[in-house]
């Protein structure tokens, strides 16, 4: 039943992905990509990281996709907006460059001796992760919490800028 | 403890005219059974609370419609059951109602916006308990598994607004957007307080909680506090008055959902409704101890007889759960048949400058409070 799951999960994946990619609407792409990052959150639960894939839904989902398409709404014009503007040589150029990096990392995929690890079934990675991010990582932690803050900072006075 | 998942799969599982490796099977089979009572579920209660909503509003405000509206001649007067056609003819009128799209509109975002704020109330309901063991699935991560996933029904709002093409719809959407991004936090942090003291993310670790110490309402000042700020926030989150901003009537038309009708704009109802009914069943289960009765620590405490525990079985667990979450269903009509609504900058106010600083400094007192006291 796993491995039923799985492959809806990777279906959904590949197939928004695509078209993520080709549609011609900048809003069509962004609710497709909704699909892609909810697809990678079930792949993280497959890997027994429920935590993690609920901050994937929550930050991608809920904050960053909201955040693309509030910009793209805001666009004038943006339904009658052409995406795709390559001539043909872009095109062509376009198509060996992707071409000879697909064989690259293809090769590099079925050369490079894949290390197969146990299966362990951990049953919520919760306090494991609190613990790790209190003690052994929180220099880490906290230097992420002060480029937040500094972010945070800087937004602020870009968009009040203009009353003072 | 097993949710209700697990034992529908073990079930199928050990059936012996299923046969082996029949995965996709029971998965489909599996899928659909969860998703019935969950579905069975929203219906009824936006029926049930569409009624009691009508009958409040009569009340308070004097209407008449569903105070007098029979049916098949059967008169309930100023009564309980007075108005009961009302319901009748306004679910009939919905559906009989011409879906319209307008020409300018992008279909397909138009179509999708409202399953996706449809499809993020119906998820979350699969994580929330409504009595001891009585849940779908029972996540590790529960609390989080709800917030993360009620945040999607945003983009929902987002797009129909985006989508109709018209200027009161994207107006509404965007208020909508803004009010719902920013009463996020305000909950998450009331929610975290609960979630350092009991060290848990699971509903069920909450409750237990709860049980053997006291409910969050009256654990602490701190936590009591913490529970105005998440029911208030959460009023917010569902766009109801005094935070109804994204569809005010008086200025927006109806907001983000100008252009709906019929049955796609009852999709949105039905939403509104089940998300009223998830901040109303968090509370219960966070701050009102859920599906303990109100009069276990009474028993307890004045030794009485064994046999008045029959008042916490199970299934009296879903009687409490629902009379708190009905109790504060009834609290949000009160408060939006009685107080007029808030302007968008004070409601910003309110969250960013009010709700957010309160319960920032509230997970700081709640440490000290454990640690002083816990």
């Amino acid at each position: 039943m796993g491995a039923f799951a799985f492959n809806l999960v990777a279906i959904l994946v590949v197939v928004t992905a695509f078209w993520v990619v080709t549609a011609k609407n900048l809003v069509h792409s962004a609710v497709a990509l909704m699909g892609t990052l909810f697809g990678v959150a079930g792949l993280y639960v497959f890997l027994y990281a429920d935590f993690l894939a609920a901050v994937q839904v929550v930050i991608y989902v809920g904050g960053i996709l909201v955040l693309i398409i509030f910009g793209v709404m805001l666009t004038q014009k943006i339904a009658t907006a052409v995406v795709v503007q390559s001539s043909m040589p872009n095109r062509f150029l376009a198509g060996v460059v992707v071409f000879f990096l697909f064989i690259g990392l293809s090769s590099l995929m079925f050369r490079t001796p894949w290390h197969r690890g146990e299966l362990v079934e951990t049953t919520g990675t919760v306090a494991t992760i609190g613990t790790s991010l209190l003690t052994r990582y929180l220099l880490h932690f906290e230097v992420a919490s002060i480029l937040l803050l500094v972010a945070l900072l800087g937004a602020a006075y870009l968009s009040r800028r203009e009353h003072g | 403890m097993t949710s209700f998942t697990d034992s529908l799969i073990e079930l199928l599982g050990g059936l012996a005219w299923v046969p082996e490796n029949a995965a996709g099977i029971i998965f489909v089979t599996v899928s659909v059974l969860v998703a019935l009572p969950v579905f069975l579920f929203m219906t009824l209660n936006a029926m049930v609370a569409v009624y009691m909503e009508r009958k409040v509003s009569a009340f308070m405000q004097d209407r008449l419609g569903p105070m007098e509206v029979g049916i098949f001649g059967f008169k309930g007067g100023k009564r309980f059951w007075g108005g009961i056609g009302q319901t009748v003819a306004d679910a009939v009128k919905l559906l009989g109602k011409e879906d319209t799209i307008p020409g300018e509109a992008d279909r397909a975002l138009f179509i999708i916006g409202p399953f996706i704020l449809f499809g993020a109330a119906f998820a979350t309901f699969i994580g929330i308990p409504i009595g001891y063991g009585l849940v779908i699935s029972d996540f590790n991560i529960g609390i989080f598994f709800v917030i993360a996933i009620s945040s999607i029904g945003v983009i929902g709002v987002i797009l129909a607004g985006w989508a109709s093409n018209n200027k009161w719809s994207l107006y509404g959407a965007m208020r909508s957007a803004a009010q719902m991004i920013s009463y996020e936090l305000p909950v998450g942090m009331s929610l975290l307080l609960v979630v350092m003291v009991v060290g848990s993310l699971q509903f069920h670790d909450i409750v237990m909680w709860q049980e053997q110490h006291r409910w969050f309402l009256f654990h602490s000042p701190f936590t009591a506090l913490a529970f105005l700020i998440f029911f208030a926030s959460g009023v917010a989150e569902v766009n109801r008055t005094p935070f109804d901003i994204p569809e005010a009537e008086s200025e927006l038309v109806a907001g983000y959902m100008t252009e709906y009708s019929g049955f796609r704009w009852s999709i949105f109802f039905l939403s509104e409704y089940a998300n009223m009914a998830i901040i109303a069943l968090m509370s219960a289960i966070i701050f009102l101890g859920g599906w303990l009765s109100p009069l276990g620590g009474l028993f307890r405490t004045f030794n009485l007889e064994q046999s008045w525990y029959f008042l916490e079985g199970p299934w009296w667990g879903v009687f409490w759960i629902s009379i708190k979450a009905i109790a504060l269903i009834f609290v949000m009509m009160w408060v939006r048949w009685t107080w007029p609504r808030l302007r968008p900058d004070q409601l910003m106010y309110v969250a960013w400058k009010v709700f957010i600083p309160f319960a920032l400094a509230n997970i700081f007192f709640v440490g000290i409070w454990e640690l002083l006291l816990g």
